[in-house]
């Protein structure tokens, strides 16, 4: 059931994962209701309505916001990614496959947020130190993990980035060798 | 000999985890992830007050609001006979208040409506008239004579104790006091701290009019027990109730308890018709649901002049809240405190403690922690740490010389426990080494003398963990017991299905495990299910780390069972005797002849396709298992800390665990729980606190003032491991999930105190916040 009081809504567009979405939300209601109530995009999650857990963290425009302190008529026009629209037709992401392998969760309700916050990490800086990621986390609650594989998991992912950015490298080197 | 299969997943094996698949995706089903057709959301208006009488309550207003479908009152649930409820301590408490408010946060009324915006305009819309009272906010107040009182609505009680009750032997213990050549005590008080899980607890009643079939998703950490009580609580059939656990987010005890919430829910479904959703906000799950500790707890440790250990006693009040809710095994009314001797040779202990009724929560869960274990653990390593100081022996050879012994295995303790099997002096040894502990004394000593404040820290706990048996431990009756259905499909694929539920622990994965070592099945060929009480063998649920010593164990027995059947079956198809079958992992070969086999997929075929003359057709099973005894996990922690002068700052340098949870069955996952349960150790030990002003208003109601640990402030952590399977667990495992929570408490805090022992300091009560070290260095002189 969607949020709505019939009357005092107004349409709001947005790109989610790439894809143009819209819906009429009334004006109070908080992007995190919007994506899960009337998108129905449940990946991100609700944990404590203060923005100090990072559950309902998603990307807007590339950068991590908590989406439980936004209102969704804000991000009119935005682009937003969820964790749903991290895994691409090729397959999961490298954040994806690094908390995967590194036992980078448990419980998985802080999941979501933390890959995403991952994720713009590395978009700006590709190799970050223990510490970079640990600051880069330190909006993100996690109460199973204790980080340690969670800082693992993303290095896992620097590192996949790393290995298929030098394989696109070597194929564009090879491809440019003929010339 | 056959040549060895490559079996993936076997015990020791650390795969990855088949949950995985779906949370990295986004894809996990959480209670708020699911909508049913229909379905309206309820929220629920809690007192402001800590203690009022409810004079009227006025839903005029609310009734009228946009959307609203009803109103939900205590005199309406008591039309129903509902207003009140059993706790799971054989007390009662209040659905919806009828008569008085008692904590701050308590439930009285409820909004059904089409949305959750709705419901909570129309929440906000009614109007409750309170005559305030008198709040009591701690045992000591609760004693005085002109307490107010608190629970009026108990016939028989004329005050607010709730309960007596004493472990040990006061006779012996008094006479090993008078001959005591030293008599150390600490008086410290553990403080209410909550599990606070990411998800809070919430679920989704659907009353099925036509049928009267009632299907209520929860976050249950126990649905068959919750199944049971629902039962009871409001005399519908049994087996019309079905409650499902969809994928928990944490649960660390938060999740064991019946709250009010859920019978208005299941209430308003029944009346309305629709599915009723109720799922709290953070505020509502700090101030109202199972908070954790609150002990105040004073021990003394009778010693002779050599330093042996010669008896404890420990006094401890319970600060119980409005009801009496702990979530515990009946014949204990503080859980398990009296494991309190620990890990030490302690000839005679007496333990008393005292419940009180206070203005505050009820609850009284353990948070991550077998019933009050953590209390324990707390109380004697925080007491022989600062025996140690005093007597001016090293903390690590004092408990040494007091550890019980590896011989001494079966230990029958001064409260009546008998520990399984233990090596203290080996985990001791091992954490000392990996610390560098000799070195990093004189470190400390040098550093010291540069007028550095440093210390290390350590505990040697032993948790008493996978209740039952059944005969000692129960929840209102229910034996602790729990169970394994195991279904070998024709293919030769497998479903199992147990009477516990993950909260993250990663059963999906383990338990397959247990299957892929007892029946040869690959892990990944084994769906395992949890949580659905229509399909799911009855089970006690999953807290107090009894999972894997008990359902666990389950699932071996049901394994073998299924095995001793499929001996039979490969020795048709071979045309041997049984007799002459031997075993390996995943198939049975004729004794000399390793070539004639049959794997267990083959047999799981011809189970329902070719079966011996008179055998009855499928390979599946079911296994109760009924636990001889608890397991004794165990471990020594070390910690170093520093601490900045100027601010009191503590900062943990260095953390050795050393666990000892039997045989690990996936490492991988073993490790992770000791990780988080080391960080929820450290936010207890430095920042968790739930607290109350004099009004009883609760101070630690939202994320912004209950402080958990955050990536920036947790400390890196170096795990080791020594490995004393359980004799009695049949795959020698043991529970680990609240090892480090139990344990690590006392090591931090241990750290701080031998830190300032230079400075006189003996005791800081948790949280150890910068505020309290640096009045008590300030206290002792120190002005930089």
């Amino acid at each position: 059931m969607s949020p709505n009081l019939v009357g005092l809504a107004r349409k709001v567009s947005m790109t989610v994962n790439g894809a143009p979405r819209s819906g009429d939300v009334e004006p109070r209601v908080l992007l995190v209701d919007f994506l899960r109530s009337n998108l129905r995009l449940t990946g991100t999650h609700i944990g404590c309505d203060t923005s100090s857990c990072g559950a309902c963290t998603v990307l807007i425009d590339g950068e991590p916001v908590k989406s439980c302190t936004q209102l969704a008529v804000q991000v009119d026009g935005r682009s937003i990614t969820t964790v749903e629209g991290l895994a691409t037709a090729a397959g999961l992401s490298p954040m994806q496959i690094g908390f995967h392998e590194e036992h980078g969760l448990q419980c998985g309700f802080c999941t979501p947020g933390m890959m995403l916050v991952g994720t713009a990490l590395l978009e700006r800086n590709a190799n970050p130190t223990e510490d970079e990621i640990r600051w880069a986390i330190s909006g993100n609650i996690c109460r199973c993990t204790g980080y340690m594989n969670i800082v693992k998991a993303i290095r896992h992912a620097a590192m996949l980035r790393e290995q298929s950015e030098v394989v696109q490298r070597e194929k564009a080197g090879v491809a440019s060798g003929g010339e | 000999m056959a040549t060895e299969v490559h079996m993936h997943g076997r015990i020791g094996e650390s795969i990855k985890r088949k949950e995985d698949a779906r949370f990295i995706r986004g894809k996990g089903n959480y209670l708020d992830d699911i909508e049913l057709p229909g379905m309206l959301h309820m929220a629920i208006l809690r007192s402001p007050h800590a203690h009022a009488r409810v004079k009227s309550v006025d839903t005029a207003a609310a009734s009228a609001m946009p959307g609203v479908i009803a109103v939900v009152t205590g005199e309406l649930m008591a039309q129903h006979k509902l207003a009140w409820m059993p706790t799971l301590s054989y007390d009662t408490q209040a659905v919806l208040a009828t008569d008085k408010v008692r904590f701050q946060g308590q439930e009285v009324a409820a909004v059904v409506a089409e949305t959750l915006y709705q419901a909570e305009d129309a929440r906000d819309a009614i109007v409750v008239d309170y005559d305030v009272l008198p709040a009591v906010t701690s045992p000591d107040q609760a004693k005085q004579s002109g307490a107010a009182l608190i629970r009026d609505d108990k016939e028989n009680q004329k005050d607010n104790h709730i309960y007596h009750w004493e472990s040990g032997d006061k006779d012996t213990t008094q006479a090993a006091f008078a001959k005591a050549d030293k008599v150390v005590r600490l008086h410290t008080f553990y403080p209410r701290c909550h599990p606070a899980p990411l998800e809070t607890c919430g679920c989704i009643a659907d009353v099925n009019g036509a049928t009267g079939k009632a299907t209520i998703y929860m976050t249950s950490q126990a649905p068959h027990a919750i199944r049971t009580v629902f039962a009871l609580v409001t005399g519908l059939p049994e087996q019309n109730i079905r409650v499902i656990s969809p994928d928990i987010g944490g649960g660390f005890g938060n999740k064991v308890p019946v709250y009010p919430g859920y019978v208005v829910a299941t209430a308003a479904s029944l009346l309305i018709g629709r599915p009723v959703k109720w799922v709290e906000d953070r505020n509502e799950n700090l101030i109202s649901t199972g908070y954790a500790r609150d002990f105040h707890m004073t021990g003394d440790l009778a010693v002779d002049k050599d330093g042996k250990m010669l008896a404890l006693r420990v006094h401890l009040d319970s600060d119980n809240g409005a009801f009496f809710a702990d979530a515990q095994p009946t014949k204990f009314k503080a859980g398990l405190f009296h494991i309190v001797t620990g890990s030490y040779d302690i000839p005679t202990a007496h333990i008393t403690a005292d419940g009180y009724y206070t203005n505050k929560a009820p609850g009284g869960v353990a948070y991550r922690c077998s019933f009050r274990v953590t209390e324990a653990s707390y109380m004697i390593e925080r007491l022989v740490t600062n025996a140690a100081i005093e007597l001016g022996i090293d903390q690590a050879e004092f408990r040494k010389q007091n550890f019980i012994r590896k011989d001494q295995f079966p230990y029958h303790s001064a409260t009546g426990w008998v520990y399984d099997s233990g090596d203290y002096h080996r985990a001791m040894d091992v954490a000392l080494d990996q610390l560098g502990y000799k070195e990093m004394r004189k470190d400390v000593e040098a550093r010291r003398k540069k007028g550095e404040v440093t210390g290390i820290g350590i505990a040697s706990f032993t948790e008493v963990v996978g209740a039952g048996h059944g005969a000692d431990f129960d929840i209102l009756g229910l034996r602790m017991f729990d169970s394994a259905e195991l279904r070998v499909h024709p293919t030769g694929k497998a479903m199992l299905r147990m009477g516990t539920k993950s909260q993250g622990q990663g059963h999906e994965t383990t338990f397959a495990q247990i299957v892929t070592e007892e029946l040869g099945i690959p892990a990944a060929d084994v769906a395992v299910e949890e949580g659905d009480t229509d399909t799911a063998p009855y089970g006690l649920g999953t807290y107090a780390s009894r999972s894997t010593p008990v359902a666990g164990a389950a699932t071996a027995m049901v394994a073998r069972k299924l095995r001793d059947k499929a001996r039979k079956i490969a020795a048709h198809l071979l045309e041997a005797d049984e007799a002459d079958l031997e075993w390996e992992t995943g198939r049975f070969y004729v004794k000399g002849s390793p070539d004639k086999a049959k794997t267990i997929q083959e047999i799981a075929f011809a189970a329902y396709t070719n079966l011996p003359e008179g055998m009855e057709a499928g390979l599946e099973g079911v296994h109760y298992y009924d636990p001889p005894n608890m397991t004794y996990p165990f471990g020594t922690y070390a910690v170093v800390v520093d601490i900045d002068k100027g601010t009191g700052q503590v900062k943990v340098r260095r953390v050795v665990a050393v666990d000892d949870c039997g045989v690990r069955i996936n490492p991988m996952i073993v490790e992770g729980q000791i990780h988080g349960g080391l960080t929820e150790g450290f936010g207890i030990a430095f920042m968790e606190l739930i607290t109350f002003d004099a009004d009883g208003n609760c101070i630690g109601s939202n994320f912004m003032d209950y402080l958990l640990p955050t990536a920036w402030e947790t400390p890196r952590f170096e795990l080791g491991e020594t490995v004393t399977p359980s004799p009695h667990h049949p795959l020698g495992a043991k529970g680990v999930g609240e090892s480090p929570t139990v344990g690590s408490p006392a090591a931090y805090v241990n750290a701080v105190i031998d830190a300032l022992t230079p400075y006189g300091v003996k005791n800081i009560d948790m949280p150890v916040t910068s505020d309290k070290v640096w009045a008590a260095l300030r206290a002792a002189g120190v002005n930089e």
